[in-house]
């Protein structure tokens, strides 16, 4: 295997493992502050044993996901020394923050966790507010590094140098602050609809009971506002990329041929030999409608551009169809579910709805994970957008293969054991007592 | 002071933060696999509810660390990524076994005996960990670091794999089990268990001190360099004073069981001693070629990144602050375990 396939599969690999946990501690301590909060305004006790279960839940993903992000913080100069050599003063100002945001988020999760007997419950509650928003906030500035690489800003380039750096302008690249949006909503979405899909499954499992039930309730009205939101900044997205990556939208979209009223495709297989895409259902001037709100619009295709320079295609199309996909179900989902809660139907009689969420439960993580495919595939054969290519960027270290092989490995079993632990600790079936009476809090 | 200086004076600081809190994780993680006698359950007990509430912020100070030198110092993170690769990749592989196994073992529910190989697991990691922290150390202080076209001149292994690297591996371990153990005295409640404690705390501290020497020994050898930073007065000599003075008061505490002044003063040792190291390193980030000037990003970004640490600062201290003082200070008062349970 040689090095900057290895390099890469490594990389790609450490961050589709490290986002699924960060994403769930991101979004975990947002429903155990309202569960506790709801807990403090009701003195219900099973909102207090949902609370302390999702915070059971956080420590053990924080801490898999604090670890995976020390990977990553190495991997980028073990694995991309070059990159990092000349951007890490530009994308500095951002990972500085996120380690600090990072220090906040791992202190008040530690008061939050092992504090519930020895702070007052004004600051226990105040702490979880913390975690959560310090977490939202190492998030953003994460995937600000992200939207730098795809519109780097806030330097000059004198003779194959930066030059004129300004940290905070490159900071606020064009793409950084869309993406940090679109990301932290997919957060949401995807660890709010994973967790209303295990408690239906629970819920049906073990009978109606009002600890699944509120936990229900809480994460399909995280994850529901979450995606509806979501249409609206991936629309903001989306014209982004239209605007400063022409070439990027070209292969989400399967555009091969520079076109006025260019068709919005719905799911379709490019096939960049005949520079075509094939079998997809058409809406005429859709795309040109939606990237700049103008039916006529000129949509540059990938024609504008030499062969070599474009992305895998295939793969990046793909990705975004069962991205946007998985999204529009979602949303279906949460539209279905806001009616049900203004009816005030009651769970236990809509035995179809909860196995509908089971059903959908996974589309979230499935449209992260294939909407990070699309940014980083789609930016490629260039670390930084037309600046750099990956291949110029990775390390010299030799058996890099090696060490992709030995994570791989490693990150199955954790990932093997942290499903265990998990079903272990925050979804156990809890005692009658734990959830009717005083027990949860001795 | 330049700004150059003054980012490395910040990298310098969150290091020493990061021997005196993470240090004393890793030194308890190795008093975990000599739990011995008697009492070798309270003693694991005593250890996991030192460590539990605060490992993980402990361990953010290395990512800080990590941030802050390829944001001021991106030639010298990239020269110490590509020419010590391999022990940065056994530290990485370090800190997944010990951070998950240790997550493991405290939400491990089934038999006792996958359990305490967990426990194991955990223990070994966290002795292998501070040795490839120490050969990083050892190897960048050497003068053995240099890349000839992305690669080190000296080979993939012996650029670090010689007796100079080793032996500050062997120090870093020693003293972070010797802090540990000073900590550990005043966190037992037990009279006795104090008194395993302060034993490991002398044996450790003493180990320290042979393998001080040791290293001194061999970089007369094969760090001509460092050795010279080491001798220069009156600075480094002022610090290595201060530090002999710290250790002499560190053993007396322990030896008259006065634990608090014990704490405090090994912790003033370990401190002055990785200060003694970067004033000793001085000019250099990377010897022998990289000095902290060359290797400095633009000024106006160290100023800004500066300013982003003073507003981090702001905010980390005073919540570091009552972190410790919820779960530290008042240890004694506080009989009932948590009940996240």
């Amino acid at each position: 295997m040689v090095t900057l396939l290895a390099a890469r599969s490594q990389m790609g690999m450490s961050l589709a493992f490290h986002i699924i946990f960060a994403v769930i501690g991101v979004s975990l301590p947002l429903m155990m502050t309202i569960a506790e909060w709801r807990w403090r305004r009701t003195s219900d006790p099973a909102y207090l044993l949902l609370a302390k279960r999702w915070a059971k839940g956080t420590t053990i993903l924080f801490g898999i996901g604090a670890i995976s992000g020390t990977v990553l913080s190495f991997e980028l100069g073990l694995l991309w020394p070059r990159f990092m050599q000349y951007a890490g003063p530009v994308i500095g100002m951002p990972f500085s923050l996120e380690g600090f945001a990072f220090f906040t988020e791992a202190i008040f999760l530690g008061i939050y966790l092992y504090g519930w007997n020895r702070v007052p419950g004004w600051l226990h509650l105040f702490a979880g507010v913390i975690v959560s928003l310090s977490g939202l906030l190492s998030a953003i500035f994460v995937t600000l590094v992200n939207g730098w690489m795809n519109t780097p800003t806030g330097f000059r380039i004198v003779n194959g140098q930066f030059a004129d750096i300004h940290p905070l302008a490159a900071m606020l690249n064009p793409a950084g602050i869309p993406e940090a949006i679109h990301m932290v909503l997919a957060a949401y979405t995807a660890a709010g609809f994973a967790t209303a899909g295990i408690h239906s499954w629970l819920f049906l499992r073990r009978g109606r009971n009002r600890f699944d039930e509120l936990a229900i309730g809480i994460a399909l009205a995280v994850g529901g506002c979450a995606v509806l939101a979501q249409s609206i900044s991936g629309d903001a997205l989306a014209r982004m990329v239209a605007h400063y990556q022409p070439m990027k939208l070209a292969s989400l979209e399967g555009q091969f041929r520079t076109e006025t009223g260019a068709p919005l495709r719905i799911g379709g297989l490019p096939l960049p030999e005949q520079r075509v895409t094939k079998y997809a259902i058409e809406i005429p001037d859709g795309l040109s409608l939606l990237a700049f709100h103008n039916p006529h619009a000129r949509i540059l295709g990938l024609d504008q551009e030499s062969e070599t320079d474009w992305p895998n295609v295939r793969m990046v199309h793909i990705c975004f169809q069962i991205m946007v996909g998985c999204g529009s179900l979602l949303s279906l989902f949460a539209l279905l579910s806001a009616w049900f809660a203004w009816r005030k139907r009651p769970l236990s009689r809509q035995l179809t709805f909860l196995k509908t969420a089971v059903l959908v439960s996974p589309l979230g993580f499935i449209a992260l994970e294939a909407g990070w495919m699309v940014t980083e595939l789609g930016r490629q054969p260039w670390v930084i957008y037309h600046l750099m290519r990956t291949k110029d960027a990775v390390t010299t270290t030799p058996n890099i293969a090696v060490t992709f092989l030995g994570m791989t490995l490693i990150y199955c079993v954790l990932g093997v054991i942290v499903v265990w632990l998990l079903s272990k600790h925050v979804i156990a079936q809890p005692d009658r007592q734990q959830v009717e009476g005083s027990g949860v809090l001795a | 002071m330049n700004p150059p200086m003054i980012l490395a004076g910040i990298i310098i600081a969150a290091v020493i933060w990061y021997c005196l809190l993470a240090g004393a994780d890793f030194g308890a993680g190795f008093w975990d696999l000599f739990c011995s006698g008697p009492r070798a359950d309270k003693q694991r007990e005593l250890i996991a509810s030192a460590i539990e509430p605060v490992w993980e912020t402990n361990h953010v100070w290395l990512i800080l660390v990590v941030v802050l030198l390829f944001v001021g110092f991106p030639s010298a993170f990239s020269t110490i990524c590509i020419g010590l690769a391999v022990p940065l990749f056994l530290i990485l592989l370090g800190i997944i076994l010990r951070g998950s196994s240790y997550v493991f073992r405290a939400y491990f529910t089934g038999n006792i005996q996958t359990q305490l190989y967990w426990g194991k697991l955990f223990s070994i990691a966290s002795c292998a960990t501070p040795l490839f922290l120490g050969i990083v150390i050892g190897a960048i202080s050497s003068d053995t670091l240099v890349l000839t076209d992305g690669v080190p001149n000296r080979g993939w292994l012996s650029t670090w794999f010689h007796p100079f690297p080793v032996l500050v591996g062997a120090l870093s371990l020693s003293l972070f089990a010797y802090l540990s153990a000073c900590y550990l005295t005043l966190e037992a409640e037990e009279p006795q268990l104090q008194e395993d404690f302060r034993r490991r705390a002398l044996f450790a501290g003493f180990v320290s001190l042979l393998a001080a020497f040791a290293t001194y020994a061999a970089a007369g050898v094969f760090a001509q360099e460092i050795l010279n930073g080491l001798s220069r007065a009156p600075d480094v000599w002022l610090v290595e004073l201060f530090a002999a003075i710290a250790s002499l008061v560190a053993f007396q505490g322990l030896w008259v069981r006065s634990y608090r002044r014990a704490r405090i003063a090994a912790a003033a040792q370990v401190g002055l001693i990785v200060l003694g190291w970067g004033v000793a390193q001085f000019p250099y980030l990377v010897r022998p070629r990289l000095t902290i000037a060359m290797a400095a990003a633009p000024v106006n970004v160290l100023v800004d990144v500066e300013i982003a640490c003073a507003i981090g600062g702001i905010v980390l201290f005073p919540s570091l602050y009552l972190l410790f003082s919820i779960f530290k200070a008042h240890r004694r008062s506080v009989v009932s375990k948590d009940a996240v349970a």
